[in-house]
Parts: structure tokens; sequence; C-alpha cells
């Protein structure tokens, strides 16, 4: 086995587990952690590939923003992140699963079959030097690919907006006057009822005007 | 020698090992994760097929190089980091109504 047929095994064998880990794992924390080790050996792959650019921007927002933004959401929802296992629906869930598999066995024979009747394989020739790099990339982008370069721009602001939007809850509905956000601001740690018995002492003032009635800590 | 195939039946185990957490599983943190998955392996296979065509078609014509694939990756990772924005804060809201992050129990439109 040569150099690059064994780094792309490796490669490969952590992106089965990282998506296993992902599947199977009952605590959500450790399902995040196999999705940064999928995300890791794809941009391995990406490598072993030539698409150096792609890498690093795999690395950058993958690793570095989505799976630190899903364990933000798990370390914020606690406990409550995890959920208990059932039997509620698990012939359904089980036979879409299995049915899906399925189509995936489906597939995967027929690219056998097919490979079994004439052998051919697709020649991966090899690319000029720069390929895959930031230059190369970046003209590609700018040229030909520039329409929808600016309009993913336009989609990002819009899911920024949406996300705060739907994130903040009611409490987006109303706009509070400034000395109602000083109320509230200051009011946040009482607002979180585990802290209350640990901070009531010397908090307990502000919370006699902050508190909003109906308004529940997240 | 690795070959193309290879890299396309690797990112089509990974697309059904996703597919089936996606379907199978119930906490919405995962299921958001499964799709994820999915598209990793989406990407890889792009990237792998870009990587067999190399001479330029008619719409990229820049210094013969084809980068297609590898772009058509770029927004597919453009477009899911937006979605991984707005369907958190969906949990997020999810959970503050529900107190849960079941997807079963996200039954608010029903009856």
């Amino acid at each position: 086995m040569t150099a690059p047929e064994a780094y792309f095994y490796v490669c490969a064998l952590a992106a089965v587990g990282g998506a296993l880990a992902v599947v199977l794992a009952k605590n959500p924390i450790r399902s995040a952690m196999g999705l940064l080790l999928l995300i890791l050996s794809i941009a391995g792959l990406f490598l072993a590939l030539r698409a150096q650019f792609l890498a690093a921007v795999q690395l950058i927002v993958y690793a570095g923003a989505i799976v630190v933004l899903f364990l933000f959401v798990i370390m914020l929802l606690g406990p409550a992140a995890r959920t208990p296992s059932d039997r509620r629906g698990l012939f359904v869930r089980t036979g879409s699963g299995a049915l899906f598999s399925l189509a995936g066995l489906a597939a995967l024979g027929a690219v056998a079959r097919a490979w079994s009747l004439t052998h051919r394989i697709l020649p991966m020739p090899n690319p000029e030097p720069g390929f895959g790099g930031i230059d190369a990339f970046g003209s590609a982008l700018f040229s030909d690919a520039l329409v929808p370069f600016e309009l993913s721009s336009a989609l990002l602001m819009v899911a920024v907006v949406g996300a705060i939007a739907v994130a903040r809850g009611r409490q987006g509905a109303k706009t509070l006057s400034r000395s109602e956000q000083e109320v509230s601001r200051t009011a946040q740690p009482v607002l979180s009822q585990d802290h209350s018995g640990v901070y009531g002492h010397e908090l307990g003032a502000a919370a006699e005007h902050g508190a909003q009635p109906g308004e529940r800590p997240l | 020698m690795i070959h193309v195939e290879q890299y396309v039946v690797l990112s089509a185990l990974i697309f059904v090992i996703g597919g089936i957490g996606f379907l199978v599983r119930r906490n919405v943190l995962v299921t958001l994760m499964s799709i994820e998955v999915m598209l990793n392996a989406t990407n890889l296979a792009l990237v792998a097929f870009n990587r067999a065509r190399l001479t330029p078609s008619a719409m990229q014509t820049y210094a013969g190089q084809n980068l297609t694939g590898q772009v058509f990756a770029f927004f597919i990772i453009a477009a899911e980091a937006a979605e991984v924005a707005v369907g958190l804060a969906i949990v997020l809201a999810l959970y503050r109504l529900r107190r849960t992050v079941r997807s079963d129990e996200a039954d608010l439109l029903r009856n």
C-alpha cells in the first residue's frame, strides 16, 4: 500500500467513524465531536483531491463556526439537550431508516455491477500547479460565479436577521424604551432562577422592578 | 492509486449514514447534525468529480482549469452556514415554547 492510499483509507475510516458517532451517540456533545472528526477528515480528503482552498474553508466555516454554534446551543440547553430514548414510533422510524439504507445499498450495487461489466475507471489526471489554490479559485469565483457569489451574501444576511428574529422570540415584538432596556439588563441574572438563591441578597432590589411578568428564562 | 470511484463510494456511504440518522433520531440537534453529514458527503463527491474532469467546459474557461465542482461545494458550505444559523434559532424557539428538543413534540400546528 502506497502512502496516498494509506492516507485515503485513514481519512475514510475517520470520516465513517465520525458519521457513525454523530448518528449513534446518545449525548449530543458526542455527536458534535463526531461531526468535528468527520469535518477534519473530509478536509484531509479535500487536500488529497487538490482543493486546498476548500479544505481551509471547510476548517474555518465548519470546525470554527458551525460545530462551535452547535456546542453553544447544546450547552445553553443543558441537560434538556439529551432526549431519553423510548419506543414511540419505533416501527416507522426504523422502517424508514431501513428503506433509505436499502436505496443506498441499491445504488452502490448498481455502481458495482456497472464496474464489473466494463472495468473502466474514471482516470484522475494530474492537474497543473495552482489548481484549487486561492488564485485559481478566486478567479473562477469572481468571473463565472460572480452572480451566485453576490447572491450568497444576501442569503447570509437574510439568515442572520432571521436567526436573530427567531431566537429572540416574543421579546422582539415590542420595542423597549431606553430605560426599560437598562432595567431588563440589570435584572438579567435574576431572571435565571438557578442563580437567584446565590446572588439573591445582592440583586434582590433589582429584581423588584426588573422582572417582567410572564417572561421565562431560557 | 486512488480512483474517483473510491471517493464516490465513500461519499455514498457517509450520505447513507447521515440519512439514516436524519430519519431515525428524534433529537432535533442530532437531526441537524445528520443534515451536515449528508451535505459533507455531497461536497466530497463534487470535489472528487471535479478532480476527474480537469478540462474546462464551455462555461469555465479560466486558465485551462475547471473548478465547477469546487465552486459548487463552496456555495453549499455558504448555504449550510445559513441553514445551521436559522435551524439552531428554531431549536431555541422550540425549546422556549415546549421545553423540549424532540422533533415529535413539535406539533403546535396540529389540529
